[in-house]
């Protein structure tokens, strides 16, 4: 009914930055709407995650107990469902990660709230929610109503909202928690990526090649190219799938967030998962869509074949290096 | 084990120009294709069945173009498919989408059912994690490996960054599919053909366990309008023939980028 609350984020001791991005947009909404901004923290120790949120937040409610020591989404269902039931906010906002992703659907539908999930924009006219999110790996944008209801639930993108400190000093309140069932799900450990022969975050230039160079054979050629540009060879999510590259290589959230003087993407679209992950100074894309996503971050576009474009830019590139 | 696998047939719009026309892309003229993270899935369920016997079911929400969807995971290795079909499903959202096929699944037997992480059209991630719920069954996100053992199910989820988290779940169990799991086989279109005769059943909105108040037009969330992303950077496109192009550019990499 009333009220935005943002469900803060962490793993490993550590507030993920999705936590800020939402306070910042749920500081937004709240000005504009005359709401109220709540934060809430989940877990083992939270006590230290509540005074730095309160700083972006009016109100903290931190749940600490020794069960909450791994993250587990049927667990903070049933807790944000106690929550929900006793505070009735208007707005439930929960980042769209591998943490949000897991309880946030089912949190919605347990409850009979309206969800909608990774939006890049929010609107709070009153008690009107509108939501802006995007289709077809972001080359179309979707606005979303909501039926008018007591209470909205969506999650966010993360890297959208850039956040800064907004310098409130919010109250810290630490509730009880509420009781609930023991989960069936049982965490056995994290397993970090094992550290491969290439470290692609290290380079100053990256030929970074998608699912558009079409086939495994062609990855011999990029590998040259790569070469005689001085720079290493990353991928995107789909060239990691299909096992024409290692894991190591790719750029993205799930993998690697890359910082080189030159990116040049050769046939990726750009899904957000991408390019949130690039933070090159200069960005040069070559692929057939014009529309393709990746463009919407690219300095320089190229668009047409890149199997007729690669081998004559490495011709180019050698014999303007044979110049020097 | 007794697997149900979730599909849906999207069009695919890689390198298509994709024309608006009101709430609804045109999908005149453009290919479609079974969800990339559903053949994940569906590979999936059919290496856990040869792996530990049992049976697959492929379910798919849609008219009768969304047999197609069936067809391929039949000539996968799926024993038995469903198409739950009625005008009354059209503007589900995710939830209500979830709510549907929760119906459906629920009269049929299972162990597992197994959805892909999400869809390349509406991309909302959460179709499968919300059936779970409706469902009541324990469940994991976001898998890319798997094991069955004893009646219970440990699998690794993806996190961010290259950081991954192993969880155990007792079946039954509901599992959504990340890229990437396994390598899905080659179907051909001669095996999809052969599959064309393999009976779907058909159900309408009556004859699954679904409050029709909760589904369609009466989703949650509607779809106001589309509309194309705003540029937010202006990117300078090279023009020429192919060479001209190459020189160009080779002369941007050496001049700002001070790579050679």
């Amino acid at each position: 009914m009333s009220g935005i609350f943002v469900v803060a984020e962490h793993r490993k001791g550590v507030l993920r930055d999705i936590t800020f991005e939402m306070l910042k947009k749920g500081r937004e909404l709240a000005g504009a709407s005359g709401e109220s901004l709540t934060a809430l923290v989940i877990g083992k120790n939270t006590g230290a995650f509540a005074e730095r949120i309160a700083a972006s937040a009016d109100t903290v409610i931190a749940i600490d107990d020794p069960k909450l020591e791994n993250f587990n989404g049927e667990i903070y269902q049933n807790i944000l469902s106690a929550i929900i039931d006793e505070h009735k906010p208007l707005l439930i906002m929960i980042g769209h990660t591998a943490a949000g992703m897991d309880f946030a659907p089912g949190l919605a539908a347990a409850k009979n709230i309206a969800i909608t999930t990774d939006c890049v924009d929010l609107k709070l006219d009153g008690q009107k929610l509108t939501a802006v999110r995007q289709l077809y790996s972001g080359k179309i944008n979707a606005e979303i109503s909501f039926k008018p209801a007591e209470s909205y639930i969506v999650t966010l993108r993360s890297g959208i909202f850039p956040p800064e400190p907004s310098g409130t000093s919010g109250k810290l309140l630490s509730a009880a928690c509420p009781d609930f069932p023991e989960s069936a799900k049982r965490f056995i450990e994290y397993i970090e990526a094992a550290t491969g022969t290439v470290d692609i975050t290290q380079a100053d230039v990256l030929v970074s090649v998608g699912q558009g160079i079409g086939d495994v054979k062609n990855i011999p050629m990029m590998e040259a190219f790569a070469q005689a540009l001085g720079a290493s060879l990353s991928c995107s999510r789909p060239v990691v799938d299909r096992k024409w590259l290692p894991q190591e290589r790719q750029v993205g959230s799930s993998g690697k967030t890359v910082k080189p003087k030159v990116y040049l993407a050769v046939g990726i679209s750009g899904a957000f998962q991408h390019l949130t992950a690039v933070k090159a100074d200069i960005i040069i894309a070559v692929n057939k869509d014009p529309r393709a996503p990746i463009f919407n971050i690219a300095d320089y576009g190229i668009t047409g074949d890149l199997l007729q474009i690669i081998p004559k830019l490495q011709d180019a590139v050698l014999k303007l290096k044979g110049g020097n | 084990m007794d697997i149900i696998v979730c599909v849906k047939r999207v069009p695919d719009t890689n390198e298509a120009d994709i024309q608006i026309s009101g709430n609804f892309i045109n999908t005149k003229g453009l290919p479609f294709d079974v969800n990339e993270w559903d053949k994940y899935a569906v590979e999936e369920a059919v290496r856990l069945k040869e792996k530990y016997g049992g049976t697959v079911t492929a379910i798919t929400i849609g008219d009768s173009e969304s047999d197609d969807a069936l067809r391929r995971a039949f000539a996968t290795g799926a024993d038995a498919a469903v198409r739950v079909s009625d005008d009354i499903f059209n503007g589900s959202d995710a939830v209500a989408s979830a709510k549907i096929l929760a119906g459906a699944i629920s009269d049929i037997k299972h162990d597992l059912v197994l959805f892909g992480a999400q869809a390349s059209d509406d991309g909302y991630g959460a179709t499968g994690q919300a059936a779970a719920a409706i469902l009541g069954l324990p469940y994991a996100s976001l898998v890319i490996k798997l094991e069955a053992d004893n009646g219970k199910i440990r699998a690794t989820r993806e996190l961010e960054a290259g950081m991954n988290e192993v969880v155990e779940l007792p079946l039954p169990a509901l599992l959504t599919i990340q890229s990437g799991i396994n390598e899905p086989r080659y179907i051909s279109i001669m095996g999809i053909r052969k599959a064309s005769s393999k009976e779907i059943k058909v159900l309408s909105a009556g004859e699954i366990s679904v409050n029709t108040a909760e589904i369609g037009n009466n989703s949650g969330t509607k779809t106001e309008k589309l509309f194309l992303p705003p540029v937010l950077k202006q990117t300078e496109f090279l023009t020429g023939s192919v060479d001209e192009i190459a020189v160009k550019l080779a002369q941007i990499l050496k001049d700002k980028g001070g790579t050679f």
